[in-house]
């Protein structure tokens, strides 16, 4: 199934860019692409080099982590989700597996060139930096209440 | 230790003696009166199955084999060749490595308990295997490495296999899943390869009668030679014997290429063809069972009913099975391909690692009993082709 | 060469059972004939509890006193269950001590790290006592030790007399508390970010559920830690502890003769793989 916009026009659009200028918007196009991902194929693995960040256009992916005797799935990513931030995390290294679970449409964007870019223009680097802190603090609020395990045993 | 290899000194060729079909039940009277339970290939349920025989009258006489991918038939030779087949449904690894054996008994004593080892295998034998094939015997001499020749000895194995008596045999009518010749391990028993064995019959059939040309490589095979009067065989019996081997390396069913195979093994644990072959892989474990090499086992602690005799027994075990690598919280190869990964790597590659030589002496049994026709030779040329590299299944984009 | 008792259960008396967490025992046993067991720290012994079955389970003793022979056992299974249940005047059945130890007297003249996660810190224990016994040849010793919970935690007035009198930095951090709970809360490998050692003449030492073990690694040899001075004790289904029934193997590794502990340089490209 081929999204029905391109690129150009899904970007701008989506809830993590909103408020980015022109300039920036078209930098960041500038380094993505589309992907697909079939049912059980990785976007990345945990221990390799992390370079891209994914916006999921349709589809879900399961970030996990590979156990001895299974691979636990500790959260999801849908549609208009964005998945990844080790690209902008020293030492850049994934540190978990994303796998997708159906067939997944992404785009993929080039985090190493946004990298450079964002060495030397500070103003696109805060930006960036504030959209991804926002889905860091989402995803670690969720850890930390899952950590309380208040379907468990506690009251 | 594993049995010993001797070295006899002296010319070969007084070595090699003729016998007659009267001669080779000689042969077997000899072993039977010497106490030995004599062990050979027989027909049974439309296959040739090792059972004690009596005589030559319970050799499969007249018949030969039909085998390939997940084909096994007997079919009805137009001659009287006693050894015309390829390979039985099981090799000599029965013998000297049973499915169950008791490894001790215990009984419970006020808190505490004794135990005792059985001595099951010294009772049982000792064994004189009739034609036993050569990639068979390279198989007994890997198990002699896997369970003799590490730090810790399996005992029940070292006593089966200390007093055996081996007749090997040469084939002449090889298989359509036989790849020995890949894997250097056959048609010709070899003094020099596999396990140690007494005699090596080559069976001929022609104009000049029914008889066997009968290598002797221990002194207890020298011995029973004279014993019952066995003649020297003359020059052109053994150029016949030779050229039974040399025409049954020429008709293999099957190759193996294994170059450098243990590091492409390795390299590709990443690679789709594993989940090719897990779509037929049944998991079924008929390929580990009628291996030659295979040794895994497990144990079963069995109690009566009021839990104060207990016994702790050996079985066989498969790498196929569920719960073989079960570690608490689950299974660490839960998936068939992982599974059918593992018994490959292991059987091409990193049992080279760990003892020296590969597993597989290319006998053609996991072929023609995989219920799904998996041929491991297939599968490893398929690897090959695919590149030393693994395909990683993300489609990453630049 | 292998004595034919081998594969035979050896009896050994409970003398002394201690209650660690709400699903850990402690039990010392001692030799019926009383030959003591002298091991190796790392070393597991397969401890036998009659009619019921076998399971391989590390000794948690002194290397020094091997007269009396511990093991801290946690209940995951019904041996396990009978084992941790059993009573003092108990007889069980020992084979072993089998496998490769952690030697951790490679860590001599350097500083050593121990990584310890859950009954991770039972294997590890002996190697610590080691070190206690001849402190002044180590430099640095660290124990960091990550537990699910304050209750969970093991070897408390060991934790105490460790870091008390025997010079030895002694982190603790659990993945969670409650409010009582004055101590670190966090994983255990942001205790290794921030732990003093001289990476370059560091052995590590990890123990612990293999997740833990893989992030450890990666945390130390982030650090600068050689990654064929970190070793690890490695975990797989075990039925004779003597290398011949195979189920233990990690690819051409058999964990009861070329393990359990191996060096992360070795397990790295293993541990990269899943279902292996």
């Amino acid at each position: 199934m081929s999204p029905a916009q391109t690129i150009e026009q899904y970007l701008p659009s989506h809830p993590f860019f909103a408020g980015l200028d022109d300039e920036a918007i078209a930098l960041v196009t500038g380094c993505a692409v589309n992907a697909h991902f079939r049912p059980g194929q990785h976007l990345f693995r945990e221990g390799e080099p992390a370079d891209t960040f994914f916006v999921v256009r349709s589809g879900r992916v399961a970030i996990q982590m590979r156990l001895p005797t299974q691979a636990a799935v500790l959260d999801t990513a849908r549609e208009g989700d964005v998945v990844g931030w080790s690209w902008l995390v020293p030492p850049y290294r994934w540190t978990f597996d994303a796998v997708a679970t159906e067939e997944t449409s992404v785009v993929s964007i080039d985090g190493a060139c946004l990298r450079g870019k964002c060495e030397t223009d500070p103003a696109l680097g805060y930006a960036l930096l504030q959209r991804v802190v926002q889905v860091m603090s989402t995803r670690l609020h969720s850890a930390r209440v899952r950590l309380l395990d208040l379907y468990g045993s506690r009251p | 230790m594993r049995p010993e290899r001797e070295d006899l000194g002296g010319a070969r060729a007084h070595q090699t003696r003729l016998l007659d079909v009267d001669g080779l039940q000689a042969l077997i009277d000899a072993l039977l009166g010497r106490g030995f339970t004599v062990i050979g290939p027989t027909v049974k349920a439309g296959a040739i199955v090792n059972a004690a025989i009596g005589g030559v009258a319970d050799l499969p006489r007249g018949w030969g084999d039909d085998q390939d991918a997940g084909r096994y038939r007997l079919r009805r030779r137009d001659d009287e060749m006693l050894f015309g087949f390829a390979s039985g449904a099981q090799s000599a690894k029965p013998v000297f490595f049973p499915t169950h054996e008791v490894l001790w008994r215990g009984e419970r004593a006020g808190p505490g308990f004794s135990v005792e080892r059985t001595e099951q295998a010294e009772q049982d034998g000792p064994y004189a295997l009739i034609g036993v094939r050569s990639c068979d015997l390279s198989a007994v001499g890997i198990q002699d490495t896997v369970l003799l020749c590490r730090r810790y000895d399996d005992h029940a194995y070292a006593a089966r296999r200390a007093e055996a008596f081996v007749v090997a045999v040469t084939c002449s009518d090889p298989g359509g899943t036989c790849f020995c010749v890949s894997m250097g391990t056959g048609p010709h028993p070899e003094p020099d390869r596999g396990a140690p064995y007494d005699l090596a019959l080559t069976e001929l059939l022609d104009a000049g009668g029914h008889r066997f040309v009968v290598e002797v490589a221990s002194e207890r095979g020298a011995e029973l030679m004279d014993q019952i009067g066995a003649g020297a065989a003359a020059a052109e019996e053994m150029d016949a014997a030779a050229g039974v081997a040399e025409d049954a390396a020429g008709r293999m069913g099957r190759s193996l290429d294994t170059f450098e195979l243990k590091e492409l093994l390795y390299a590709s644990a990443e690679s789709p063809i594993w989940d090719a072959v897990a779509q037929r892989c049944l998991a079924c474990t008929n390929c580990t069972a009628v291996c030659p090499t295979c040794f895994c086992t497990s144990v079963e602690d069995v109690t009566d009913l009021t839990g104060d005799v207990a016994s702790r027994n050996r079985v066989w075990d498969s790498c196929y099975n569920a719960d073989f690598s079960y570690i608490h919280g689950g299974t660490v190869r839960a998936s068939t391909k992982s599974r059918y990964r593992q018994w490959m790597t292991h059987k091409l590659g990193s049992w080279i690692d760990q003892f020296g030589m590969s597993g597989c002496v290319g006998c053609g049994r996991c072929i023609t009993w995989c219920p799904a026709a998996i041929d491991i030779t297939e599968e490893a040329a398929a690897l090959r082709a695919e590149g030393a590299g693994s395909a990683s299944g993300g489609a990453r984009q630049p | 060469m292998t004595a034919p008792t081998t594969m035979l259960p050896r009896p050994f008396r409970v003398t002394r059972t201690s209650r660690d967490t709400q699903d850990t025992r402690t039990l010392d046993l001692e030799a019926v004939d009383g030959a003591p067991l002298t091991f190796a720290a790392g070393q597991f012994t397969m401890l036998h509890a009659f009619g019921v079955g076998e399971v391989p389970i590390s000794i948690s003793g002194d290397p020094g006193r091997p007269e009396t022979l511990r093991h801290t056992i946690r209940n995951v299974g019904s041996v396990s269950r009978a084992l941790a249940g059993a009573s003092a005047g108990t007889v069980l059945g020992v084979r072993g001590p089998f496998g490769t130890g952690w030697q951790v007297r490679d860590g001599h003249g350097g500083d050593v790290v121990f990584v310890a996660g859950g009954i991770g810190l039972a294997p590890l224990r002996p190697a610590i006592l080691e070190v206690c016994r001849a402190r002044g040849d180590y430099g640095r010793v660290a124990l960091l030790y990550g537990a699910r919970t304050p209750e969970d935690i093991l070897f408390g007035d060991d934790l105490r007399s460790w870091g008390a009198d025997h010079d030895i930095d002694v982190e603790v951090t659990v993945d969670s508390g409650p409010h009582a709970w004055r101590g670190n809360v966090g994983l255990v490998t942001q205790l290794i970010d921030r732990a003093a050692f001289d990476a370059a003449r560091t052995l590590a030492l990890i123990c612990g559920p293999e997740v833990m073990m893989r992030h450890s690694a990666v945390a130390l040899g982030d650090r600068g830690v050689p990654r064929s001075r970190i070793r690890l004790s490695m975990e797989r289904n075990m039925k004779c502890g003597v290398g011949l029934c195979g189920h233990c193997q990690l690819r051409e590794y058999f964990l009861c003769l070329d393990g359990p502990v191996l060096a992360y340089d070795v397990l790295e490209p293993l541990m990269a793989q899943a279902e292996l």
